[in-house]
């Protein structure tokens, strides 16, 4: 029978989040660990900067290239699947696309679903739309896994446990599973594998994502290590496949480059594990595989981030992980902070396009602007470019038409008011002289509290005399 | 209006006026850094998949029956899941009625529907084939088909695969190109780059997740 699956509730904001996890130790030490060795792989997968930036410069066409013929090679690859005996589908929304698999699983009678790592069935909220429809739906990826019995959401796109220790973890399994405790990984591994071969004995239905659809042979290709997503797509009798509208590459030969910057950049690897290329369902003659092949092309926002040119290259992303694995921000409070599917640097600038701005009013700011987002990037999305772009959208006016949904969530007329006044004074030099007079000469009526500036530092208090001032002064001396 | 023209119009909404971007993939880009010489070929291979506890051996193609029979043996594992309707199938069951293995052969001859309890729970070990090796990343490419399904490759806690020496080629865009890939892929085709793992606990790498939990593979060098 299945359950309902309890999801960690998120009601405060990125702030209030922030302070939180700022103030967990623990949580701090298991990302800076966490985050510090992945950076550190990466940096040996790519021993030689030429190589990289050739193949990130290759990366980035390539994903410009499909972009710039979107349309097209949906329909190539749709026609090309179909002709291959997938049968594909399209939504619009995340509603539209569960009742999409919904409608498969009914189809079938199914009440069991194996799912593979999918962050497309995530923003879908697929387990806990399925779950109230009286069909369970269980994560199959380790950490996956973990998160969801423990009734949370993951905290990294691939390392979704991240912010757990292994100490957690068998208290988790031991409560949940009445296993003994024990703080050997590999012990607290197998634990997972018995549990769940079962379940990819039993399932009716498999879900996984697409790391790369391939138009020109209809192919579905996905990356793991661990065989849960091979386990996913071959021994249920149906496997449907989710996915975003801008996975689609033309050629087949594209893929080379892009798996090697995936794998490089995410985890250090030369290579996951397995490389697995779907491309039909089982045929007449085979023995395995399932009957039936599904794949749902969701838009969920990303029309709209494909309509403006600059903003359309969040949708170069190939879902690495790199750049919030570089993010300072990201590695001191951790992926719950972010509240939504995607947190760090890339969800930042996509989350946005998906449920508007007035849900994440502080996503565009939640950044330092370091530039090591955009760094390491594989496809070289201008991620901080971006995030000044979208940090203007937010500010709009409605009379200044945003062009990014719910654009103008922190526009406010007072605060447009106030640098009209800044913007005056510093573009008038005569003002400009009376202010610096009067901010100098009466600089102890300068106010103690400044807002959030002052709750951690002491208040600022401007100088007795003007840089101008001086400066004349200086000069009048016969200074050089 | 459907899901699929309100997509399909807004995306061509936003190309309006614009052309298509040119091609200019560059294969030297993902050629060049990754040739090897002949010698170093098989090398390179081995010593990327042992980095991820592959087990390589390097061996005559005549010899590999009596070494699949061994590494059985040495691991006190009771039955071995085989393709009876490939060559190397047949030469394994030869194989094993000759030299009187004590080891269950069990071919996959049938749908998985019949047996799907058994093969997930009581095969020890399985042997297969291989379409080539990738020296580049340290890959063996599968191309399962209706004799030598694609469980094979997954369910059993020891997988032995059979790579031809001759076959390795020196990079994932090299075997595309030799194997004329986008011609006609198999219903599913499959790198296998090591025995099952994961390091989503703490990052510590555990191997046998939810995969075969060792790859043993049998280089077979006059092949």
């Amino acid at each position: 029978m299945s359950q309902r699956i309890p999801v960690t509730e998120l009601t405060d904001s990125f702030r209030d989040r922030a302070v939180g996890a700022l103030a967990d130790g623990q949580l701090r030490t298991n990302f800076r660990v966490a985050m510090d060795s992945l950076m550190q792989k990466r940096a040996d997968a790519f021993p030689d900067e030429e190589e990289r930036e050739g193949l990130r410069e290759l990366g980035n066409h390539i994903k410009a290239r499909a972009l710039s013929q979107l349309p097209d090679l949906l329909e190539q690859l749709e026609a090309k699947l179909t002709e291959n005996g997938i049968k594909v589908h399209w939504a619009e929304t995340t509603e539209q696309a569960n009742r999409i698999v919904h409608g498969i699983i009914e189809s079938r009678q199914g009440t069991q679903v194996v799912k593979g790592k999918s962050m497309v069935s995530e923003e879908m909220e697929m387990n806990d739309y399925l779950a109230e429809r009286g069909v369970e739906c269980l994560e199959s990826d380790m950490g996956e896994y973990i998160v969801q019995l423990d009734g949370e959401k993951p905290s990294h796109i691939i390392m979704p446990a991240i912010h757990k220790n292994r100490r957690q973890v068998s208290k988790l399994f031991h409560d949940k599973l009445g296993v003994d405790e024990t703080e050997d990984v590999n012990e607290l591994i197998q634990i997972g594998r018995r549990t769940l071969r079962k379940k990819f004995l039993e399932a009716d239905v498999g879900v996984s994502g697409v790391n790369f659809a391939i138009a020109e042979t209809g192919t579905l290709l996905l990356v793991e290590n661990e065989g849960n997503g091979r386990m996913s797509t071959t021994a249920p009798p149906v496997h449907v496949a989710v996915t975003g509208i801008e996975k689609v590459v033309g050629n087949l030969r594209d893929v080379v480059p892009l798996l090697s910057l995936l794998t490089r950049s995410a985890l250090g690897q030369p290579i996951t594990t397995y490389v697995n290329m779907i491309s039909g369902p089982r045929k007449a003659d085979e023995l395995d595989g399932p009957e039936e092949v599904h794949l749902v092309l969701l838009d969920n926002g990303r029309s709209g981030a494909f309509a403006d040119a600059q903003l359309r290259q969040t949708l170069n992303c190939i879902r690495c992980g790199a750049c919030m694995n570089h993010c300072p921000v990201y590695t001191r409070v951790g992926g719950h902070t972010y509240g939504e599917v995607y947190p760090g640097p890339i969800g930042k600038i996509i989350t946005p396009h998906m449920v508007g701005l007035h849900q994440v009013p502080d996503h565009p700011s939640a950044s330092s602007l370091c530039g090591a987002c955009g760094d390491v990037c594989p496809v070289k999305i201008p991620i901080p470019e971006l995030l000044q772009r979208l940090r203007q959208e937010n500010v709009k006016s409605p009379a200044e038409q945003p062009q990014v949904k719910d654009g103008g969530a922190k526009y406010s007329p007072g605060e447009r008011r106030l640098w009209g006044l800044w913007k005056t004074l510093n573009t008038r030099p005569g003002l400009y002289k009376l202010f610096l007079w009067g901010a100098t000469r009466l600089r102890v009526l300068a106010p103690k509290n400044v807002g959030p500036w002052t709750d951690n530092h002491t208040a600022p208090v401007p100088a007795r005399r003007s840089l101008h001032d001086l400066a004349k002064q200086h000069l009048n001396k016969g200074g050089q | 209006m459907s899901a699929r023209s309100n997509i399909l119009n807004k995306l061509r909404a936003g190309l309006a006026g614009t052309a298509p971007r040119p091609d200019d993939f560059d294969d030297k880009l993902v050629t060049e850094p990754w040739l090897y010489a002949p010698e170093d070929r098989i090398l390179r291979l081995r010593t990327l998949m042992e980095a991820v506890h592959t087990e390589v051996h390097q061996l005559a193609s005549a010899d590999w029956p009596a070494k699949v029979q061994q590494l059985l043996d040495s691991r006190n594992l009771g039955n071995l899941l085989y393709a009876p309707g490939t060559d190397h199938g047949q030469q394994l069951a030869q194989h094993w009625q000759s030299a009187g293995a004590t080891q269950d052969l069990r071919a996959y001859d049938r749908p998985i529907e019949d047996w799907k309890e058994e093969l997930f729970w009581q095969v020890d070990a399985s042997l297969t084939g291989s379409a080539g090796g990738i020296a580049a990343t340290g890959s063996l490419v599968l191309w399962p088909d209706r004799h030598e399904p694609r469980l094979m490759s997954l369910l059993p806690p020891l997988h032995i695969a059979l790579l031809k020496a001759s076959e390795i080629e020196d990079n994932l865009y090299a075997m595309m190109q030799r194997q004329h890939w986008s011609a006609g892929l198999p219903t599913n085709l499959l790198l296998v780059s090591g025995p099952s793992k994961t390091a989503d606990i703490e990052q510590v790498l555990a191997y046998g997740a939810h995969g075969p939990k060792e790859l043993v593979v049998l280089i077979l060098e006059d092949a």
